[in-house]
């Protein structure tokens, strides 16, 4: 059996269903340009602008991802359309791999609209577009399955969204976004080094203005990690709690 | 002879305490139309979600066309279809989207896919609402549609949920219908129901299952002669009481007393009944009766004979579900 079939027709399905759908595309567009213009209005020369924007790119990721695999996976499971997926001839691996990769691409899209908008703002010239792109695919990926681990964890859509805030929020705070991490309490550094998002945002740093401090291989590698654990932690679950 | 297509050997789920399934053991024909008959909570959904993929098993093996149910899942899912007792498609999607949408799931490409899906709905008689959302489809239509989705890759084998529940009495003559012609074409078919007019019209062996263990097996016509030995009398009462039906049992030690459906109440015995007895003793406990009629068994009496389960306790309709 050609696996690519199934593949795409559920990324495909999700797109159309979920991704594509008004609501969802405004709120995945409304969320970036809100902190776009939040940031930038605030920054008031060009050098200000680019400083701010790997922030703005990693929320824009994190609040476009997380939340989706709350409403794919908790409401197909509420409706038992979820039965089906896991009945199919389709190893889990294979059918999670298909049922995250629509918000995945959706994280990447979000990540770039500040970019359009910093643009014509102020000069986006040296920067490693390889790196910054790279980050956001694995910012997005690991934040992705993220929500897929929350909505594993949970069985209605409301507690998805607020477990999923459970998390979004302290990752915020404590990425090294608003305050760099050396300046943060030094009760709370440690803490930070245990979120991914705090080595998203630091190759990021690293990439546009050459200000991140952990090596961008080290916080590769982490990302990478963190994604591949939550990944075999959300298969396990739903091995072990939907095929009962 | 047929050979065996499905062998089920000492399955068990136990949940807790709770065995919902207990040792369970049969197999299933290639080419029949086999049914689990039995009231709620027996263990029926639980069987089907350990064959075919949903729930793992405590104990005991499944084998389905030759693989290891259990450890070769996936490569079972091929060949089998499945028809939950709830009609679960996508409600934004329309009937033709979601059979390929299914057909997908099995590796059919678009093209296959779309003139399978719409020679489908012809036969299940919705090609007028191939495009209209599932959600703006009724009941009976979804439950249609649903088992459409479930042979959309021709599965040698379908297996079937409570196909009939909580759908109207015309979609359900027509689901059976389109279940025996597919088991006419070739398709080996394994059903639930707790409709015992259900399982007599469409099976050809039947499986009676209370809680979680099967209590009798065998093709329908074994089953009927086994209570066409009982010989049965029905009362036509102008009230049923308890107190009465314990009353005659213990007058008549020799006769099995039931409650038939309304006012009446049963008596069946291996010997032919004779019914002055029992009128001398209605009319010495002042008990109207309207009518005696001698009863030709039905798979009902059977059911009822071998399950010591009343009737009234098989037509409760599901509450609903769980969880
Ligand atoms: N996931 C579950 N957890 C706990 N108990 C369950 C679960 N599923 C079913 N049961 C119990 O197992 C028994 C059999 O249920 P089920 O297989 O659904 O019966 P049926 O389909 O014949 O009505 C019931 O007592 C039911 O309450
Ligand atoms: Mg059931």
């Amino acid at each position: 059996m050609n696996k690519l079939i199934p593949f795409w027709s559920i990324l495909k399905k999700d797109m159309k269903n979920y991704y594509l759908k008004p609501p969802n595309i405004s709120w995945g567009i409304i969320f970036p340009i809100a902190w776009t213009l939040m940031f930038f209005i605030r920054s008031e020369t060009a050098v200000n602008i680019r400083s701010i924007l790997p922030g703005v790119m990693a929320l824009s990721v994190l609040f476009g991802t997380t939340s989706m695999l709350a409403v794919t996976i908790t409401f197909e499971r509420r409706s038992r359309s979820f039965e089906r997926l896991l009945l199919a001839p389709i190893s889990l691996n294979l059918l999670m791999l298909a049922k995250t990769t629509g918000a995945i691409i959706f994280g990447v899209i979000n990540a770039f609209i500040p970019v359009i908008f910093a643009s014509f703002l102020t000069d986006l010239s040296n920067i490693n577009w390889i790196a910054a792109f790279l980050s956001v695919l694995l910012i997005a990926v690991t934040s992705t399955f993220l929500g897929l681990f929350i909505a594993v964890s949970v069985s209605e859509v409301f507690e998805a969204q607020t477990f999923s805030n459970f998390f979004r929020f302290p990752m915020m705070f404590l990425c090294g976004l608003f305050i760099p991490i050396p300046n943060l309490p030094v009760v709370l550094q440690p803490l930070s080094f245990l979120l991914p998002l705090t080595y998203g945002v630091d190759i990021l740093k690293t990439a546009i203005n050459q200000t991140g401090f952990i090596p961008p291989w080290i916080s590769f590698l982490v990302l990478l990690a963190f994604s591949l654990f939550l990944f075999l932690m959300s298969t396990r679950n739903i091995q072990k709690k939907w095929i009962y | 002879m047929s050979s065996t297509i499905i062998e089920v050997n000492r399955l068990s789920k136990y949940f807790g305490n709770l065995k919902a399934v207990d040792e369970i053991s049969f197999s299933v024909n290639k080419g029949e139309i086999f049914g689990f008959l039995g009231p709620n909570g027996a263990g029926k959904t639980t069987t089907i979600n350990m064959l075919t993929g949903l729930a793992r098993p405590s104990s005991g093996s499944i084998y389905i066309a030759g693989e290891d149910g259990i450890k070769n899942i996936k490569k079972v899912q091929q060949l089998i279809g499945i028809v939950p007792d709830e009609s679960n498609l996508y409600d934004e999607m329309s009937g033709l989207e979601n059979l390929i949408f299914c057909a997908s799931l099995y590796g059919l490409d678009k093209q296959k896919s779309e003139k399978r899906a719409k020679q489908l709905l012809a036969q299940f008689g919705l090609d007028n609402t191939g495009k209209r959302p599932f959600k703006a489809y009724s009941k009976g239509m979804k439950r249609k549609l649903t088992i459409a989705a479930g042979i959309i890759h021709q599965p040698q084998i379908l297996f079937l949920d409570e196909p009939t529940t909580g759908i109207d009495v015309e979609s359900a003559r027509q689901i059976r219908q389109l279940l025996q012609e597919l088991n006419h074409q070739g398709t080996t078919i394994f059903l639930t129901t707790h409709y015992i007019e259900e399982a007599e019209r469409l099976c050809h062996r039947i499986g009676f299952i209370v809680k979680g263990k099967i209590v009798r097996i065998g093709q329908l016509s074994e089953l009927m002669q086994d209570a066409q030995k009982d010989n049965i009398v029905e009362f036509t009462l102008e009230t049923y009481c308890t107190e009465l039906q314990n009353a005659l049992a213990t007058e008549f030690p020799e006769t099995n007393v039931t409650k038939a459906e309304g006012e009446k109440i049963r008596i069946s015995s291996p010997e032919r009944i004779e019914l002055m007895p029992f009128m001398k003793f209605f009319a010495q406990n002042q008990v109207p009766v309207y009518e005696a009629r001698v009863i030709r068994p039905s798979l009902e009496d059977v059911f009822v004979k071998i399950t010591g389960i009343e009737l009234s306790e098989m037509k409760k309709e599901r509450e609903g579900r769980k969880k």
